[in-house]
């Protein structure tokens, strides 16, 4: 269906598409990738931002919510934040460009720009379905990012950071990822921004576990006041392999992220914990679809959102059970915590079974701060905005205490409070 | 040090009056037990002089050092030394004790324009006050209060005052839950606490605790009102008569 027919192009979707144009010749790519780009991009010339009215987009009507779109091109970018605990191996991007040459013991780094000028990259620049915006934009875009490889068998007990900085302007990054069997390793992958100013960021990390690989990955997002964030984690989980995959939200203007992830493995298990900070006019959509493909997997996946002034938030959570994905387990749960009258939150949890041999739910929750809990504490001297901030904290303390790390834990619990004191 | 003068109160919520011109003065140094059959209003008062919301004062005013604190809301009221310990103190999951206790101790701190404690000092203080009532050490590395026995969280309000150092007191029905060592715990605490700037105002049903604190002046809480004052005579007495006779008197 032709959209465009029925939908002037918005001014974001102009700039998007003029954007793509003025990059021509400059964007890394060797034919195939080329070939891919322009479809993508004709794909979203053809079809618009998705509105309402695609349901998967329903809750954030990309084409009204995205207003404009930054220039391409660097901007100085110059704040190295620290990596989240001490011990970690950082790996950057600045601006949607690697920065300085990585390498990290036990591991294989490469190149995405490398993939893309080379053509491997190609068969990756296709969308997951017809809905996936976020594909179709970073696929466009894309100019780096990078390809870890964890060998088989490798334990690698030091985290590894990717930072994906970027000041104003534009910046499009992919990190295809692969855990080699029985590998064990802990990434985390960070979005921040360094300088004022709008940016217009997407990144796709495209992650697989191999047999009885053992991963922790963290995403946080810590974009500024004016960005707008689209990110997307593909996950294939394989057999018997286990993954610990940790989101908070704490920036952003215009905010999707998306968890596309398959559990492909016979006894493979999954964990997913969100937290989303929300605050000021901003809107967060987290978008989850998974699949349990095969028989015999477990996962459970706990999200909890805290949203004050006239935030927006969204959870979307799609959980599919295939015909012969019996005996699988999955729980899902989403709670809310609304801060004041104008805040927002939306979830829908789905079930799809098609397997009849299987233990599913879901629950959703929404609720304001018990006020006996805030005088109790106001009664012990603890003014009212710290008091509140402490039970906003225990709200989402108990997700993140789940991780065990004791450094991960109070680094993330320290970006909590810090967005709390900043919105609280 | 309190001083309570006609006080009118209602519940914010459905209106309902509850204090109905109530006057009480306590003068620092003192030890007053306040009285009272169940309903009598004997927790919405203490509720009151902590600032809680869910009472609305319509008429009368209270004096805490000579100064009005009924636009004070809980904090303020707290860091200028006014503690209540609960009847029913609340479970908040979530919370650590212990962060929850340098918390509250560094916020009145900060109030009054102290320094706030160094971590050891904190733990150090923490640990020794808990040892004197008897605190098991693991307690406290729960969220606060929580899957705490009835007299585990009595003990925890004791130590919550103990570490706060409050000049006005107020243990309402701390007493209940207790079996007997524990009340003489319990009551070794208030007592230590006891010195010529501070007040104490115990609510209680029951002689039992006015034996290990001992009372200055005893105040009998009925329909919103104090009733009758006296000395700790008058809290003999109630355990002997019961309520009916003084009711009866002031109706
Ligand atoms: N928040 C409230 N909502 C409804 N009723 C209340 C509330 N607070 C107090 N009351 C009522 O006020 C009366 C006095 O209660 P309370 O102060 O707890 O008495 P006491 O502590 O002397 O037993 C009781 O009838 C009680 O049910
Ligand atoms: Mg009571």
């Amino acid at each position: 269906m032709n959209m465009q027919a029925q939908n002037r192009q918005t001014a974001a979707e102009t700039a998007l598409l003029d954007s793509y144009n003025a990059q021509i010749g400059e964007l890394p790519g060797n034919g195939a990738v080329i070939s891919a780009r322009d479809r993508l991009v004709d794909d979203l010339k053809t079809n618009g931002l998705p509105t309402r009215r695609v349901e998967a987009w329903h809750y954030t009507d990309l084409k009204t919510l995205l207003r404009s779109i930054p220039a391409s091109g660097p901007a100085s970018s110059v704040r190295n934040p620290a990596p989240l605990v001490d011990a970690a191996a950082l790996i950057k991007t600045r601006q949607g460009e690697a920065d300085g040459n990585v390498s990290v013991d036990g591991i294989v780094v490469g190149s995405y720009a490398d993939m893309l000028r080379e053509g491997t990259a190609a068969p990756g620049l296709s969308v997951i379905d017809k809905d996936d915006t976020i594909g179709k934009i970073n696929g466009s875009f894309v100019r780096d990012g990078y390809v870890l490889e964890f060998p088989a068998g490798a334990e690698i007990g030091q985290p590894i950071e990717i930072q994906a900085l970027h000041g104003a302007g534009q910046a499009h990054t992919r990190f295809p990822v692969s855990f080699g069997a029985g590998s064990k390793a802990t990434v985390i992958e960070r979005h921040i921004q360094t300088t004022d100013g709008q940016a217009f960021v997407s990144s796709v990390s495209d992650i697989s576990l191999e047999d009885g690989a053992e991963v922790t990955w963290i995403v946080v997002q810590e974009q500024g006041a004016d960005d707008t964030h689209l990110a997307q984690v593909r996950v294939r989980v394989g057999n018997n392999a286990k993954l610990r995959l940790f989101v908070i939200n704490a920036g952003g203007k215009l905010v999707r992220q998306e968890l596309r992830i398959d559990v492909a493995g016979e006894g493979a298990d999954l964990q997913l914990r969100g937290v989303n900070l929300l605050g000021g006019d901003t809107h967060t959509d987290v978008t989850l679809v998974l699949g349990h493909n095969v028989p015999n997997t477990t996962s459970t996946e706990i999200f909890r959102n805290v949203v004050f002034d006239r935030a927006r938030g969204v959870f979307q959570g799609m959980i599919k059970v295939a015909l012969d994905a019996q005996k699988t387990d999955a729980r899902m749960a989403c709670n809310t915590l609304l801060m004041s009258d104008d805040a927002e939150f939306a979830a829908k949890p789905e079930l799809e079974i098609f397997a009849d041999d299987v233990q599913c739910g879901h629950g959703a929750t929404v609720a304001d701060i018990d006020d006996n809990h805030l005088y109790y504490l106001m009664a012990r001297g603890i003014p009212h905005n710290k008091a509140r901030a402490m039970l906003v904290n225990a709200f989402v303390a108990e997700i993140v205490e789940e991780l065990e790390d004791e450094a991960l834990v109070e680094a993330l619990e320290a970006i909590i409070s810090n967005w709390l004191e900043k919105h609280a | 040090m309190l001083e309570i003068r006609n006080l009118h109160a209602r519940i914010a919520e459905d209106g309902t009056e509850i204090i109905r011109g109530l006057n009480l003065t306590v003068k620092a140094g003192e030890v007053a037990a306040i009285m009272g059959p169940n309903g009598s209003g004997k927790s919405t008062l203490s509720y009151i002089l902590s600032g809680r919301e869910d009472y609305e004062v319509t008429e009368g005013e209270i004096l805490y050092n000579g100064e009005n604190i009924l636009e004070l809301d809980p904090a303020e009221r707290a860091a200028k030394g006014i503690f209540l310990a609960f009847q029913y103190p609340v479970e908040i999951p979530g919370v650590a004790t212990m962060q929850f206790l340098k918390v509250a101790m560094n916020e009145q701190r900060k109030a009054r324009g102290d320094a706030e404690l160094s971590t050891p000092d904190f733990i150090r203080k923490v640990k020794e006050a808990a040892a004197e009532l008897k605190i098991n050490p693991d307690m406290l590395k729960r969220p606060l209060n929580v899957g705490f026995s009835g007299g585990e969280k009595k003990r925890a309000e004791i130590l919550q005052m103990a570490l706060l150092e409050p000049k006005l007191c107020v243990l309402d029905e701390t007493d209940s839950g207790l079996d007997i060592d524990a009340l003489k715990i319990v009551a070794d605490g208030v007592n230590a606490l006891k010195s010529p700037d501070r007040a104490v105002i115990v609510i209680t049903h029951y002689q039992r605790l006015l034996d290990y604190i001992v009372p200055d002046t005893v105040h009998v809480l009925y329909k919103g009102q104090i009733i009758r004052t006296g000395d700790k005579q008058l809290a003999l007495e109630l355990e002997a008569n019961g309520y009916a006779d003084i009711i009866g008197q002031a109706a």
